[in-house]
């Protein structure tokens, strides 16, 4: 992953199982929402390439990528919904563009996946009339409207209090569980990390590379590599769940979600 | 598509399916084929007519349930509020898992139904009130902001405002320099329709020379004052607006009046300022380019030299109508200025919000130029200029 000259990560090289929480953790800056950008094809890397399964993500033609990312849900830092529109049409615009749905079936749809995220009744309210806790929920809300496949999440804690962050993590959970999603997290909020993470890559800013890969808690006690044992030992500090809590009973799928190789 | 990335809407199976059975313990909801957001769901109207008579209990059978997702869930939620209402107990552990998983979560919070009252409906009459209202906010809003503004530039001539001076360079730049190709363009071309329109109707009567006059008074007295104001507008006022619109939106201008310094002094004064230098100067160059424009057209079409049409042109002028036509673009450039910073200010805390801003700041500028010519209009009638 590169900006023209400046290399931000090399070498990277990951898998994520199907069904899994996969966690992109790592200090401030280290490039964390840029390797997010690439897996979603924001962004294309320098070198290397992603794959979902048995496609190249990276080489696959227009179309098809049109087609792959159909299937993936993405929460943006800030919720980044349609200002112009209302929670309900945010949510109801990809479900107008890709299925058949009559006006009045999209509207309950709508409807329905505001209450998933515990906002029902706010479908007429736009975007600025809400608080940003709301705006994210709204946000998933949206990510999850075609019932997508690949749910991202661009440190979905950010700006929320603990009390918000701890229920947006359970609903994380309750998401991947239910709809059988593969999830991949971005976030450095520790707390977060070890009540949801099933595995995990630490990016490390120094080396610009991977750092260490793994369940956070084995990270915590089995890794000896000092950048990642003094990121995570200071979760624990912090007070973190115990790691052992998350549930992970319908997690452990091996099969093949996505992939990525990168040398640069 | 691989199996990796296939989500459940590419898999084509069995139609999805609805069938009630009523038995003695209650009704039976059978659900059957592979419900997709992608197929036609099917009518929820056979369940509708069981529950007018309301059975004991109402229970669900998926067993030929070969996939689902969101257009099943939603067909059951309807189902579950409609058994809610009619008070029929409901059992839904024939349901797959995750979707009973999915309906605790729907269920978690109840609706909020308060919120749901914000909608109302006005009629139309009451509607057109609002507006003129509002209409007559924005006339006092306008005139609270100008005051601003005002003590602003006392504070500014006494040396007690605050802001940087490569802020009020940047600002002349914009709105001076960087305006010359669309001023002369624009200046030019009325120019040139300003004498095209006179020429049809004066060589006639064989008044050609009088085009000269036409163009010189025109241009100077007012076109020269108003097309550089609506260039302005379109142009600097816009920009005005989308700036302090965008640098509301990111709190930037919350930042400044949180240090105690003034938002009208640091970002608003300079803005005006520039503008109310800038604009007599760009009226003098678009009179100049205009009356060029119509020298053009006088020796391309009427046989009449540029130095004969330039003499008849000045002779047709005033040094009332010159100061005049710099002093009205000297207080458009104001209301220019003025407009687009207050729409800037005024601007909503949404993306959105600054491209409305920047569309109110062109036309509150535009519509209060025209009636500020009309203004002057009647007032130099009256002093005789």
């Amino acid at each position: 992953m590169a900006y023209g000259d400046y290399v931000v990560m090399r070498d990277l090289s990951f898998t994520v199982n199907r069904g899994e929480v996969f966690v992109i953790m790592g200090p401030s800056g280290c490039g964390k929402s840029t390797l997010l950008r690439h897996l979603i094809g924001l962004n294309e890397p320098a070198k290397g390439e992603v794959w979902y399964g048995d496609i190249n993500f990276t080489r696959a033609d227009p179309i098809a990528r049109r087609r792959m990312v159909r299937h993936f849900g993405v929460l943006y830092q800030g919720g980044a919904l349609w200002s112009s529109m209302t929670l309900a049409e945010n949510i109801g615009l990809p479900l107008q563009e890709f299925t058949d749905l009559k006006p009045d079936q999209i509207a309950e749809m709508a409807s329905l996946k505001l209450s998933l995220v515990g906002l029902k009744g706010f479908e007429n309210y736009y975007p600025s009339q809400i608080s940003g806790g709301m705006q994210k929920r709204a946000g998933l809300a949206r990510a999850i409207a075609l019932d997508p496949h690949v749910l991202f999440f661009d440190e979905p804690s950010a700006g929320l209090d603990p009390i918000s962050s701890r229920l947006l993590d359970d609903l994380i959970l309750q998401l991947r569980d239910s709809l059988g999603a593969t999830v991949v997290v971005v976030s450095h909020e520790l707390a977060s990390i070890f009540s949801i993470a099933d595995n995990s890559v630490f990016l490390d800013p120094g080396t610009h590379t991977i750092a260490a890969q793994g369940n956070p808690k084995d990270l915590l006690e089995h890794c000896d590599i000092p950048v990642v044992h003094r990121f995570l030992s200071r979760g624990e500090a912090q007070g973190a769940d115990a790691p052992g809590e998350k549930a992970t009973q319908d997690a452990t799928e091996k099969a093949t979600s996505s992939s990525v190789r990168s040398n640069g | 598509m691989p199996e990796a990335i296939q989500t459940k809407t590419d898999l084509v199976g069995d139609p999805p399916k609805l069938a009630v059975e009523r038995s003695a313990s209650g009704l039976v909801i059978h659900l059957s084929g592979e419900w997709r957001l992608t197929r036609d769901i099917p009518p929820l109207a056979p369940v509708v007519r069981e529950l007018e008579t309301p059975p004991r209990k109402v229970m669900y059978d998926s067993k030929a349930l070969s996939g689902w997702d969101s257009s099943l869930l939603a067909v059951v939620e309807k189902i579950s509020q409609r058994c809610k209402q009619l008070k029929i107990e409901e059992e839904r552990g024939g349901l797959p898992d995750g979707m009973r998983a999915l309906l605790r979560l729907s269920e978690a919070v109840p609706d909020n139904e308060g919120a749901r009252g914000r909608v109302s409906e006005e009629n139309f009459v009451v509607q057109i009130g609002r507006d003129f209202l509002g209409f007559l906010d924005g006339i006092a809003d306008f005139l609270a902001f100008f005051g601003e503004v005002a003590i602003a530039l006392g504070r500014f001539l006494r040396g007690k405002a605050r802001f940087r001076g490569v802020d009020l360079a940047t600002a002349i730049q914009d709105c001076g320099v960087k305006a010359f190709g669309i001023v002369s363009l624009i200046s030019f071309l009325v120019g040139v329709i300003l004498a095209f329109m006179g020429a049809v109707q004066l060589e006639q009567f064989g008044a050609a020379i009088y085009v000269a006059d036409l163009v010189g008074v025109g241009m100077v007295r007012d076109m020269g004052a108003m097309m550089t104001a609506i260039i302005m507008a379109g142009r600097t006022g816009a920009a005005f607006a989308a700036q302090l619109g965008t640098m509301k939106v990111t709190q930037e201008i919350d930042a400044l009046t949180t240090m105690g310094i003034s938002p009208i002094e640091f970002l608003v004064l300079p803005r005006v300022i520039a503008l109310f230098l800038m604009m007599p100067l760009l009226c003098i160059y678009s009179d100049f380019v205009g009356v060029l424009g119509g020298a053009a057209v006088g020796a391309g079409m009427l046989g009449i030299t540029m130095k004969s049409f330039l003499n008849e042109a000045l002779h047709a002028l005033t040094l009332g109508g010159v100061i005049g036509g710099v002093v009205k673009a000297t207080v458009y450039g104001v209301i220019v200025a003025v407009a687009g910073c207050l729409r800037g200010m005024q601007c909503g805390n949404s993306s959105s919000a600054v491209g409305d801003a920047a569309t109110a700041a062109v036309v509150t500028g535009i519509v209060y130029v025209v009636v500020a010519c009309g203004i002057f209009a009647v007032i130099f009638h009256i002093l005789y200029i």
